[in-house]
């Protein structure tokens, strides 16, 4: 495997990239995966307090990641400037995550322990991920808990005052921590208050309302971003030592997502483009619960918490185009069809699983609601069950939320659910130090491929931009400083004039479009076509049709895109178009990656690769890689580089919930 | 840090809002003791010109000993009359900063929140200054009273009543202020930060019900003048 | 559903801003109210006008981002729902709806609905945290927090600095946003040792800025899309009273 191959013969997609030299991760310690980053805590080498205030740090981002890597390096003493595009730091994406955050801490004494963490991430993740990666985050996974308490973070606890946890994504083990449904806006709003300490202190300086468009490299170096003031429109450059990016997750590229409005690539895709390679971009995750779509104006998909499978069944009628309303169908026309295929884990298979059945159901009509594309989650078992008030204290402020949205009460009708895309597993390339291929590039939180392999586990997201944020990226980058500061790069230098001069032509082009078409409309036409072939099932045929559109559809924005306004002020739509114009060009390479992988593995279902019954079926003898790209050009192929995986501690196995 | 040389107290609470809302609740406190006392007291028109007169007699000799004829009197004039220019510095003083905070306003008037009572503290308080000034002149020196200042307060106060303009402005000041000490109590309550969500509606209803003891012992006195209980 | 909106356009900071007019006619019930005004925004790029520029990320209720005076009450006309949760089966066949920005000096407006809000920043930034560093907290159990205190604490810990509540304050202050943040802090264990200081600086901060000061008129309360109870102001104001009779230094 890991010798050079030359031509990509035989292999589906053929002729749409090319394959280059494979990648190591060459920066994990050799020692057995307990001692591995206590080790290269140690071997990395440190910068003397009196020389951090010179060296200087940009950190894009104020999720978990960034704030948290922000303030960390803050208090280390380095010149940090943090970037977000909203108006606050505090309102970054992270902030919507509900569920909870996963630590091995064994507060209940149920098993849990670092390596079973590591254990059930490695397996969920579909054995698509990095044991010495994914065995780091468990262990920090304990001292981020420490560190959120003592910031104030208000955990659920219990009437000891301790600690409450409970168990998510079906987990047999109580490992997951939460503040009632809010727990991402906890978590951040502690980072964030960390981070405004920072800018107390004077270490570090925050820039809000202002948009990364490009990265500027000076000698094969990371050295800077341009930068778009979104009140003014006026360009800016920064320049530093060292970058990080933690600009977030994709998931956008489908246009209705999870994922709040402004999240995009745009961050990371233009440090694609200046040689950041991008690692397994078709690795995205659907969530099984969210509400249905209601029209053509919706603009945003909201997650239902994972818990409401606990107790609610899910259905649809047994006949077909049934579209009576729910109460009257009577129990025996009822398909409880999780329960029928899934006898052991029944309403509690893992997310692509659930999201895949739901798919089946609607495709062969037997959805519901308005658009055909919806399943029922009843709570009327569990009502006459547990009674009314125990669902309520349960799941009341859910159902509010509900009701909120839809206008329905789920007390009395069933709640409509259906899949939608919630987080992406790809991003950009790093190395077990968070390292970019770009030397001085550094990737933190969902923005990189992380540690999630082809499928993310329910509560890790948390944990791992946390974990990049306080613990790793404040040791790494600082192993990193120990040669800096390095030489100053004048403003005039041709390579930063280069970058801002292509991002004002960029803007520029947009602009001078002024044609027929809103942002939007193209934006949502890309959405469907990706979720159409590159969503939650893939097929060769699919994908290529998707292929074969992607680009007359870009080239069709650059024409047609109407913008109204100019650059120099506030202007909403000029920002959503830069967005979208990237996610054009990210598309291909997620349906390119999507086709070149002809296995099942977590989020990534090809049809042609399915078990007798139905089932992802993986192809570790061919695909147990990392597929890392390389951008090589406008319209030029991209090169596909593998980082081949080894599972020394955990033994691959298929997944089964029969 | 950087520890700064402590400022005293007093100027410290006075330099901030909550400092003025203190003082505004300090005062507010003197005013409403003062109110309560002087209410049962105005109860004793009940028992008759003499009761009453006595008792206003009474007032100028307590302490008499120490502090001289009118001496009691005079002190809680000055305490009252301070607390009354505090009151009202610290209340323009919140109002003009307010002003400051929103130069350009509403184009759709804002569905006022908040109640009655809470938003019309400051007009409130006007009203009832406008009433003190009127109140004095009328039954203390007697300036505008029908009978002049030198008779006995019980026909002065008769006498005044009698005209039913002046009974319903008194009537309506007194509502004026049950409504001002309706949201005072509770605002007092919660600037001393003895509110809490738990007694949240408890001291709203404390409040509401002292307001409305208040207004009714003082509003009786110029029903009972009007509708001949009182001649 | 056919709809007349009145809707405040200013295109920069410094231009005069008026209310504009447009009638909509194919409002579903089933959009929110974000989404009614995509999809006026959707016809008016067509028609070459300037969309109109109105703040939002998450949809959810949860960011903080959106808000928008509606019709005389911030964030719409249903409690404890931000703007983006409002949905237009609220409204009437025939209604008129006016949409102005959050209106106080300490929020100056950017453009259309979309102001300023860095203030609340600044307030968070003068004290509206707990001083630890990364790495050198305790063991999370070696401080156990009674559970009535961890829920109280919650309930504050929920505001999502949307500012609403300086909108609706007929004293333009942001007095609930700060004493919610003081409120979470001062209830918890952790945030003892800062607590009076906290408490003294965040407020001196908030007078500093263009904020007014509370009167305790409650309108806050009423309009905030988290339900900050209104007692989290008197906490702050027993913690500033307790620190300025304690003597308490601040910086
Ligand atoms: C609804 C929902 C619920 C979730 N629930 C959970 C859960 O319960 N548990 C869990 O573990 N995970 C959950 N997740 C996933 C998790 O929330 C995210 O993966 C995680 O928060 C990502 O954090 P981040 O720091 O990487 O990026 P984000 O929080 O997405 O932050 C991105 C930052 O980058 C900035 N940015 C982006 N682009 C630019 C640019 N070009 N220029 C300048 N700044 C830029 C943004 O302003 C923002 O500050 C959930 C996700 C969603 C959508
Ligand atoms: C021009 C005159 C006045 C103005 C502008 C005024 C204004 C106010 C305001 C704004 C408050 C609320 C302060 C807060 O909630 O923190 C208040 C409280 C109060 N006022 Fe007045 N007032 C005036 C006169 C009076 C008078 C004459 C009395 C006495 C009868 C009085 C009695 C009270 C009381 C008892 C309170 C409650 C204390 C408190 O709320 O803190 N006020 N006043
Ligand atoms: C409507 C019912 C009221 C009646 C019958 C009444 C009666 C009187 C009388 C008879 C006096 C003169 C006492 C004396 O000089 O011996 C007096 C004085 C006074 N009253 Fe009232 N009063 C009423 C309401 C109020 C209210 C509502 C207030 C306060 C807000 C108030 C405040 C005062 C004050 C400050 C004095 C002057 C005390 C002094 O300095 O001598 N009164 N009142
Ligand atoms: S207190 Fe309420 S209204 Fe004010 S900022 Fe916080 S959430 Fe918004
Ligand atoms: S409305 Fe304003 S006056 Fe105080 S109680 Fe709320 S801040
Ligand atoms: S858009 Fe986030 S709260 Fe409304």
């Amino acid at each position: 495997m890991s010798e050079l191959q030359q031509e990509p013969t035989a292999v589906q997609g053929e002729g749409r990239y090319v394959l280059g030299d494979p990648i190591a991760d060459t920066r994990a310690p050799d020692s057995p995966i307990a001692d591995r980053w206590s080790d290269r805590k140690f071997s990395a080498r440190l910068v003397n307090p009196a020389n951090r205030r010179k060296m200087s740090v940009i950190v894009v981002g104020t999720g978990l990641a960034g704030a948290a890597a922000a303030a960390t390096l803050g208090e280390a003493g380095y010149h940090v400037k943090s970037f977000c595009y909203q108006d606050s730091p505090r309102r970054a994406h992270s902030i919507a995550a509900q569920g909870g955050i996963n630590a091995a801490k064994n507060y209940r004494y149920d098993g849990d322990s670092i390596h079973r963490l590591f254990y059930d991430t490695v397996k969920g993740g579909d054995f698509r991920s990095r044991e010495s990666n994914v065995h780091r985050l468990a262990e920090v996974s304990l001292n981020i808990i420490d560190q959120c308490v003592a910031q104030g973070v208000p955990f659920a606890r219990e009437y000891s005052g301790l600690l409450d946890t409970r168990s998510f994504g079906g987990t047999q083990v109580s490992r997951t921590f939460y503040a009632r449904g809010q727990t991402g806006q906890q978590l951040l709003l502690g980072a964030y208050q960390a981070l405004e300490r920072q800018v107390h202190a004077g270490t570090v300086e925050v820039h809000p309302r202002t948009e990364m468009l490009d990265l500027i490299v000076v000698d094969g170096k990371a050295r800077g971003i341009v930068t778009r003031n979104l009140f003014t429109g006026q360009l800016d450059t920064h320049l530093a030592d060292v970058v990080i990016l933690c600009s977030g997750g994709y998931g956008n590229v489908y246009y209705l997502s999870t994922n709040a409005k402004g999240s995009n690539v745009t961050a990371a895709w233009r440090a694609h483009k200046r040689g950041a390679l991008f690692a397994n971009p078709c690795y995205t995750q659907i969530h099984p619960t969210c509400i249905p779509v209601s029209g053509e104006y919706q603009s945003k998909l909201t997650l239902m918490s994972e818990s409401l499978r606990n107790d609610g069944r899910v259905w649809v009628p047994k006949e077909r185009g049934d579209d009576r309303d729910p109460n009257d169908i009577p129990e025996d026309e009822r398909d409880y069809y999780l329960e029928r295929q899934y006898p052991a884990f029944g309403n509690l298979v893992p997310r692509d699983i659930a999201s895949r059945a739901a798919k089946n159901m609607c495709d062969a009509e037997h959805g519901v609601g308005p658009s055909g594309l919806g399943v029922y989650l009843d709570f009327k078992d569990a009502i006459a069950r547990l009674g009314r008030p125990a669902v309520e204290a349960k799941y009341g402020n859910l159902f509010e939320m509900y009701e909120r949205i839809t206008g329905d009460d789920p007390y009395e009708t069933p709640m409509r659910i259906y899949p939608a895309i919630h987080y992406t597993m790809g991003g950009l390339w790093v190395d077990y130090d968070l390292r970019s291929t770009i030397p001085g590039l550094f990737v933190g939180g969902e923005a990189n491929f992380s540690d999630h392999g082809a499928n993310r586990l329910g509560a890790s997201a948390l944990m791992q931009g946390l974990s990049d944020g306080y613990f790793v990226l404040p040791t790494t980058v600082a192993d990193y400083l120990a040669d800096a500061p390095f030489d100053e790069v004048p403003e005039d230098h041709p390579a930063v004039q280069e970058a801002v001069e292509s991002t004002r032509a960029r803007i520029d082009k947009l602009l001078s479009a002024n044609g027929h078409r809103t942002v939007d409309s193209f934006h949502r036409e890309l959405g469907q076509l990706v979720w159409d072939q590159c969503g939650m099932a893939r097929s060769k045929e699919g994908l290529e049709k998707a292929l074969d559109r992607i680009p007359s559809l870009r080239e069709e924005f650059w024409r047609d895109v109407k913008i109204v306004g100019t650059g120099d002020g506030f202007n909403q739509s000029l920002e959503k178009a830069g967005r979208v114009a990237d996610f054009m060009e990210l598309a291909e390479l997620m349906c390119i990656d999507a086709l070149h992988r002809e296995e099942s593995c977590g989020g990534h279902f090809r049809v042609e690769s399915q078990t007798e019954d139905g089932e992802a079926q993986r192809d570790d003898e061919n695909f147990a890689y990392v597929a890392a790209w390389e951008y090589a050009g406008d319209n030029q192929r991209p090169v596909l580089h593998k980082e081949d995986l080894e599972f020394s501690y955990v033994h691959p196995t298929q997944r089964s919930y029969k | 840090m950087v520890i700064t040389p402590q400022r005293n107290i007093v100027s410290r609470t006075w330099g901030t809002s909550v400092g003025k809302k203190t003082v505004i609740a300090t005062t507010g406190a003197v005013f409403l003791l003062y109110v309560i006392a002087h209410m049962l007291g105005n109860l004793k028109v009940f028992f008759g010109i003499e009761a009453f007169d006595a008792y206003a007699q009474h007032l100028r000799e307590i302490g008499e000993a120490i502090f001289g004829y009118e001496g009691v009197l005079w002190l809680l004039r000055v305490v009252l009359l301070t607390s009354l220019v505090l009151h009202m510095w610290a209340a323009f003083s919140l109002w003009y900063k307010a002003k400051k905070a929103r130069p350009i306003g509403y184009q759709h008037r804002q569905r006022w929140e908040g109640s009655y009572a809470a938003r019309t503290m400051r007009w409130g308080g006007v009203i009832i200054f406008l009433f003190l000034v009127w109140h004095i002149l009328d039954l203390t020196t007697g300036t505008v009273n029908p009978l002049g200042g030198d008779e006995s307060a019980y026909l002065k106060l008769v006498a005044s009543f009698d005209r039913w303009y002046v009974s319903l402005f008194y009537i309506l000041a007194v509502v004026a202020l049950g409504f001002h000490i309706r949201h005072g109590l509770w605002s007092a309550i919660q600037t001393f930060g003895a509110n809490s969500a738990l007694k949240q509606n408890a001291l709203k209803t404390f409040a509401f019900v002292v307001a409305a003891v208040i207004t009714i012992g003082f509003a009786i006195v110029p029903l009972s003048v009007m509708f001949g209980l009182v001649r | 559903m056919k709809l007349t909106l009145r809707i405040w356009r200013q295109a920069s900071p410094e231009a005069k801003g008026k209310m504009q007019k447009y009638v909509l006619d194919d409002v579903e019930p089933d959009m929110s109210f974000l989404e009614m005004l995509d999809v006026l925004n959707e016809k008016l790029v067509i028609d070459g006008k300037d969309p109109v520029s109105f703040d939002h990320d998450c949809r959810e209720g949860i960011c903080g981002s959106c808000g928008m005076v509606i019709n005389g009450n911030a964030h719409g006309p249903q409690q404890y729902t931000t703007t983006c949760q409002l949905h237009m089966r609220h409204f009437d066949d025939g209604d008129t709806i006016d949409i102005e920005p959050w209106r106080a000096k300490a929020f100056p407006v950017v453009k259309d609905l979309v102001v300023d809000r860095s203030a609340l920043d600044e307030i968070i930034k003068s004290g509206g945290y707990i001083s630890v560093n990364t790495g050198s907290a305790p063991e999370a159990h070696a401080i156990p927090v009674d559970k009535v205190s961890a829920d109280d604490a919650f309930d504050a810990a929920t505001c999502i600095g949307c500012g609403a509540c300086v909108a609706a304050c007929p004293n333009g202050s942001s007095m609930l946003f700060t004493a919610a943040k003081v409120t979470h802090l001062g209830l918890l264990p952790q945030g003892q040792p800062e607590r009076q200081t906290r408490a003294i600086n965040m407020l001196a901060r908030q007078d500093e800025l263009d904020f007014g000061g509370c009167t305790n008129v409650g309108a806050c309360h009423e309009v905030c899309p988290k339900g900050i109870p209104l007692a989290s102001i008197a906490q702050l104001n027993h913690d500033v009273l307790g620190a300025t009779l304690t003597g308490a230094r601040s910086d």
